[in-house]
């Protein structure tokens, strides 16, 4: 798709006072769209590939910004910018790898405006779906990503059901290995979701990321104390060091007694139509040692079963690495 | 398409805008949907005339929903020093403060900013003509080549010599690492950022 250096298609702006004024106008119009800071959104509508007739801005809701103590944990408010959790004392003392991962989002004027709810909601970045072509994503009867001469470098190599496409986020992998709840309103109420059960896979929903159905928001995310403090280990591969989305993203927190770890979460991004929680890995990982030959075995289980398609098979090697890398870590931060 | 209801008021408020727009003529191809009163506008929607504050000015303007902050600087305020690279948030030449903050003016909407400070290149220098610290350092180390990159540079490094005076070389290529130099001037962008937070320190 060529880029298109015009006025992006008319729609009517509504920026309502409260969440209930929100919920209200989605439940009113069919194909409201929700907007945050808009950094996945404008791509979209300047290049015609969603014309919605109505954008529901959450910009004027307050109480949807900030970063709070509750209870023994912390809650930040979705329409928080990443560069507030990137620079927040507390979060970088507690959950060091939330914020690395806030940090590892593209430049810093797209974190002083990208929240940490639209960095979680956001939509895939497949090229082929993002460039309007017609794919199973969008509703039509193809995957323009896995065909014999598509161009699939950045596409998944676990999870794939009809779609390939990969969750694109930094900070999704660093809430699972958290344990974060994810707190949704609707008309009827409020609920929390597990962060680990609210990204779904193209089997569960081919046409939806998450669990949110279009007339519900994401109005907060809740961080247990569960890893408080812990050691923890987040990096980022990338073709450049600015801007650029993940090849591959590791989040893990490990709570270790002396040189044993005693419990550990990891969740791998960018391999996947979700963040990617490693379960057995994790149950590996509990009551060894964290050291070279851990890491090692860790990272072999990490990929079994992947199917890499005809140009992602470096997604192997670099997410076995990634995982071996975060356990190794837990060692020698150890000393 | 809808009469608009327009009250004395708005009318004269709409004449100031019109006024004040000559040099979107120019640009009316960009505006041909979205002209003043063209547009629709759905009960309950945000009100399209609204004043905006740039520079330390409050300027009367109509805006259309879908207008972007860099359109409304650049086509209805006459205001390019605002550079328009990639319109998608990749290359950082629209870079602005909004309340003291770098924000790709391409990729926000004017209405998501009403009501804040916004802060373009043409805000630098001081009542008397003075140069900003960052200005005259860029000057001094003849920081840019072709200079299409430099206003979003130097808004960058304007947020950075305030929010940290101190910082160092590795902090500022961090800072600025929302930005591409089709010159590939970084070594002598990077040196200006340096001189600019000696001058700030120094004065
Ligand atoms: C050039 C560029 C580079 C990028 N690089 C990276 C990167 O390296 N890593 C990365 O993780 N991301 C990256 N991104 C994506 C960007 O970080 C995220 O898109 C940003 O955090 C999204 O936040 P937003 O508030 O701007 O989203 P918006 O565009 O406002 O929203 C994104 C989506 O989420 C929905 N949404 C937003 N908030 C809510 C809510 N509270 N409830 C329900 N739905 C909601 C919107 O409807 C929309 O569909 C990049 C984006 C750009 C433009
Ligand atoms: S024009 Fe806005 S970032 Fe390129
Ligand atoms: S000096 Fe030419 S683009 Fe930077």
């Amino acid at each position: 798709m060529p880029v298109i250096n015009d006025m992006i298609p008319e729609f009517d702006l509504f920026q309502p006072a409260d969440v209930d004024g929100a919920l209200e106008l989605l439940a009113k119009h069919d194909d409201a769209w929700v907007l945050a800071g808009g950094l996945d959104t404008f791509d979209w509508f300047k290049d015609r590939a969603k014309r919605p007739d109505v954008v529901v801005d959450l910009g004027a809701i307050d109480q949807l910004r900030g970063i709070r103590e509750q209870g023994d944990g912390y809650e930040i408010g979705a329409l928080t910018p990443l560069s507030d959790i990137e620079n927040h004392e507390a979060i970088k003392a507690k959950f060091p790898m939330l914020a690395q991962a806030a940090q590892a989002v593209a430049t810093p004027q797209v974190r002083n405006q990208g929240t940490l709810g639209g960095n979680i909601v956001q939509d895939t970045r497949c090229w082929y779906y993002r460039g309007g072509w017609p794919c199973y994503r969008a509703g039509g009867n193809i995957c323009y990503a896995d065909t014999p001469t598509s161009m699939n470098r950045e596409h998944c190599i676990f999870g794939a059901s009809r779609c390939v496409a990969v969750s694109p986020s930094d900070s999704a992998p660093a809430l699972v290995a958290l344990d974060a709840m994810m707190v949704v309103r609707s008309r009827s109420g409020e609920r929390e979701v597990p962060a680990a059960d609210f990204f779904i896979g193209p089997s569960t929903d081919i046409t939806r990321m998450t669990v949110l159905n279009g007339r519900e928001l994401l109005v907060a995310i809740r961080i247990p104390s569960t890893f408080a403090g812990a050691h923890q280990y987040f990096e980022k591969v990338r073709d450049r060091n600015a801007w650029d989305f993940p090849l591959v993203n590791v989040a893990a927190a490990f709570k270790r007694n002396g040189a044993t770890i005693e419990d550990a979460r990891v969740a791998v991004g960018a391999v996947a139509p979700y963040p990617m929680r490693l379960e057995a890995v994790e149950a590996q990982l509990r009551g060894k040692n964290a050291d070279e030959a851990t890491g090692k075995s860790a990272g072999e289980l990490a990929i079994k079963g992947a199917k890499p398609l005809r140009h992602n098979g470096y997604k192997l090697p670099l997410m076995r690495n990634l995982v071996m890398r975060a356990v190794r870590d837990a060692q020698s931060a150890q000393a | 398409m809808d009469e608009p209801t327009t009250s004395v008021s708005r009318r004269n408020f709409i004449k100031g805008v019109i006024a004040g727009g000559a040099t979107a003529s120019a640009s009316g191809y960009l505006f041909r949907q979205n002209g003043v009163l063209a547009q629709r506008s759905a009960p309950g929607s945000v009100e399209r005339l609204v004043t905006l504050n740039v520079n330390g000015q409050n300027r009367p303007v109509d805006i259309a929903h879908e207008e972007t902050l860099a359109m409304t600087l650049r086509y209805k305020l006459g205001l390019t020093g605002t550079k328009l690279g990639c319109d998608r948030a990749e290359c950082g030449a629209c870079t602005v403060l909004v309340d003291g903050r770098t924000h790709y003016a391409c990729s926000i909407l004017t209405h998501m900013v009403r009501g804040r400070e916004i802060k373009t290149v043409e805000g630098l220098e001081g009542p008397n003509g003075e140069l900003h610290p960052v200005q005259q350092a860029v000057m001094d180390e003849a920081g840019f080549q072709c200079a299409f990159c430099a206003p979003g540079f130097i808004m960058s490094m304007v947020a950075l010599v305030e929010d940290k005076p101190g910082f160092t070389r590795d902090e500022a290529a961090h800072a600025l690492s929302g930005h591409i130099c089709r010159c590939g001037d970084y070594n002598k962008i990077l040196n200006s950022a340096m001189r600019a937070g000696e001058i700030a320190r120094s004065t």
